[in-house]
């Protein structure tokens, strides 16, 4: 694992928004950057991203890869590594990273592919998601330092997702993708209990819902059930895509099966943010879909620890 | 399907060199390793909500050479790419990547699924699957957060240059 903040080293990235989280996330991306302010993040807003890749690669992977390496170079140019806050651009944009490391051959034919639009690409650009640079580059003892209002009393259940942790090769096995720990320890310095709960690390079921809107719905039921089972305050996830499932689609979810889940749904810099003392509003609160002014009451009505 | 019709096409159209196609394709390479354990299916919460789709079967349908059947039907468009086989097959397959090699070959047969036309299309006119206009800008500055301008150019020069994308006449090709 890699060091905790040092004193003087200075966190700078580019913010990668890809395609959902800047029109349907931007209560996580708001929040992120609140986030990211207070904790002496530097997130730079690079012209010409577009989207990182990932669609593409179902119909014509070096599309997707030639997509990607555009983007990194973009990154590359300004002297700048990504972060990324939706787990699939980042699995895309780092699996192109791991593909031209160990074939120099395939950069090559993907530099002659980007001379049409006057671009290289020579490898450097590093990809982290969001919550793992809060966990492994600022880290949890500097976290908690910027706790003002800790969430003691509050209990959510987390969502890992699937590309955050896997193809875990991707990630340099950053933590086992079986047994992940990094949401709950970020969870717990906040003040609040993280439940276990079995579908922690499932799949959301947003891969499938272009294709067959029924079964992605079943897939998200199973992590809908598995959380709301727990008793949780909310769910608290971490990708864009996620929240298209488990949030944006709930209320529908719930009307297929017949089921009321009523289960507030907040990204992790939301919650982080609270217990930093960042007001709900600029946290993008207002664009939480289910539940969230009776989360924010409970928040609220929570001791002052 | 009926089972008269099932048999036909095993018989007739029988590819025993579709396995050889498929392993070449990037993400096929292990799929010969494959001991039909069963474990990729096990984990497959697809599977698990859809029984109509079944990794394992369809890796079995590839070592056979059912390669219209496998290309033509949909299935292989059901997978979510989530990766809860790949992490756990103990032959070292790459599941998902093959999902995604199967798919790429399917498109070049043809059989590209209708929703990733209209995917790769919007791709080419805005550069990203969900457009930003005025409106979404307008509602980004609600929260603070800064305009995007959206401009597809770079992304369709290289989306046609890989023949995802036809070129075209007369579109405006900023999309912006
Ligand atoms: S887990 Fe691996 S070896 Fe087992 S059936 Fe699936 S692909 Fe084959
Ligand atoms: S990657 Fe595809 S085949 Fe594998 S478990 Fe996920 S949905 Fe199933």
């Amino acid at each position: 694992m890699r060091a905790t903040l040092e004193k003087d080293k200075k966190l700078e990235y580019a913010l990668f928004l890809g395609c959902t989280v800047p029109v349907r996330g931007m209560n996580y991306e708001t929040s992120a950057r609140q986030v990211a302010q207070k904790l002496g993040i530097a997130l730079v807003d690079k012209e010409g991203f577009s989207c990182c890749g990932f669609p593409v690669q179902s119909v014509n992977k070096h599309a997707a890869l030639l997509l990607a390496a555009r983007n990194l170079s973009l990154a590359e140019e300004a002297g700048l590594d990504i972060c990324v806050l939706c787990s699939a651009c980042g699995v895309n944009l780092s699996e192109a990273n791991h593909a031209f490391q160990s074939d120099p051959d395939l950069l090559s034919r993907i530099n002659a592919d980007l001379k049409a639009v006057g671009k290289s690409y020579s490898g450097k650009t590093k990809v982290k998601h969001f919550v793992r640079i809060l966990y492994e580059e600022v880290g949890l003892d500097q976290l908690r330092k910027h706790i003002r209002q800790p969430l003691s009393g509050l209990a959510v259940a987390p969502f890992y997702g699937c590309h955050y942790l896997k193809p875990a090769e991707i990630h340099d096995r950053f933590e086992d993708p079986e047994d992940p720990k990094s949401l709950e320890q970020l969870i717990e310095i906040t003040g609040a209990q993280a439940l276990y709960h079995s579908s922690r690390i499932s799949c959301c079921g947003g891969g499938v819902l272009g294709i067959d809107e029924p079964t992605a719905q079943k897939v998200a039921k199973m992590t809908l059930d598995s959380a709301k089972a727990t008793g949780a305050d909310a769910l608290v996830l971490q990708c864009g895509t996620c929240d298209v499932m488990l949030e944006v689609s709930q209320k529908k979810i719930g009307k297929t099966f017949e089921v009321e889940y009523n289960l507030p749904v907040v990204y992790y810099p939301q919650l982080l943010g609270l217990a930093m003392g960042i007001s709900p509003e600029e946290l993008g609160f207002a664009l939480n879909r289910v539940g969230s002014r009776e989360f924010l009451e409970r928040v609220q009505s929570l001791p002052i620890g | 399907m009926s089972q008269e019709k099932r048999e036909k096409i095993a018989v007739d159209k029988l590819d025993p060199k579709f396995k050889d196609q498929v392993a070449q394709e990037r993400g096929g390479e292990m799929i010969v390793r494959c001991f039909a354990c069963g474990t990729c299916s096990a984990s497959c919460p697809v599977r698990q909500a859809n029984d109509r789709f079944n990794p394992r079967r369809i890796i079995h349908m590839v070592l056979l050479g059912l390669k219209d059947e496998v290309l033509s039907d949909d299935f292989v468009w059901l997978c979510a790419g989530c990766f809860s086989c790949q992490e756990r097959c103990p032959q070292g397959v790459k599941i998902g990547d093959l999902m995604t090699a199967l798919r790429n070959i399917a498109v070049r047969e043809g059989h590209i699924h209708p929703s990733f036309t209209a995917q790769m299309n919007l791709l080419g006119k805005a550069g990203r699957l969900m457009e930003i206009g005025d409106f979404e800008n307008k509602k980004r500055g609600r929260f603070k957060l800064p305009p995007i301008q959206q401009d597809a150019a770079e992304v369709r020069t290289l989306l046609e240059k890989c023949g995802v994308l036809q070129p075209e006449e007369v579109q405006d090709r900023g999309g912006g």
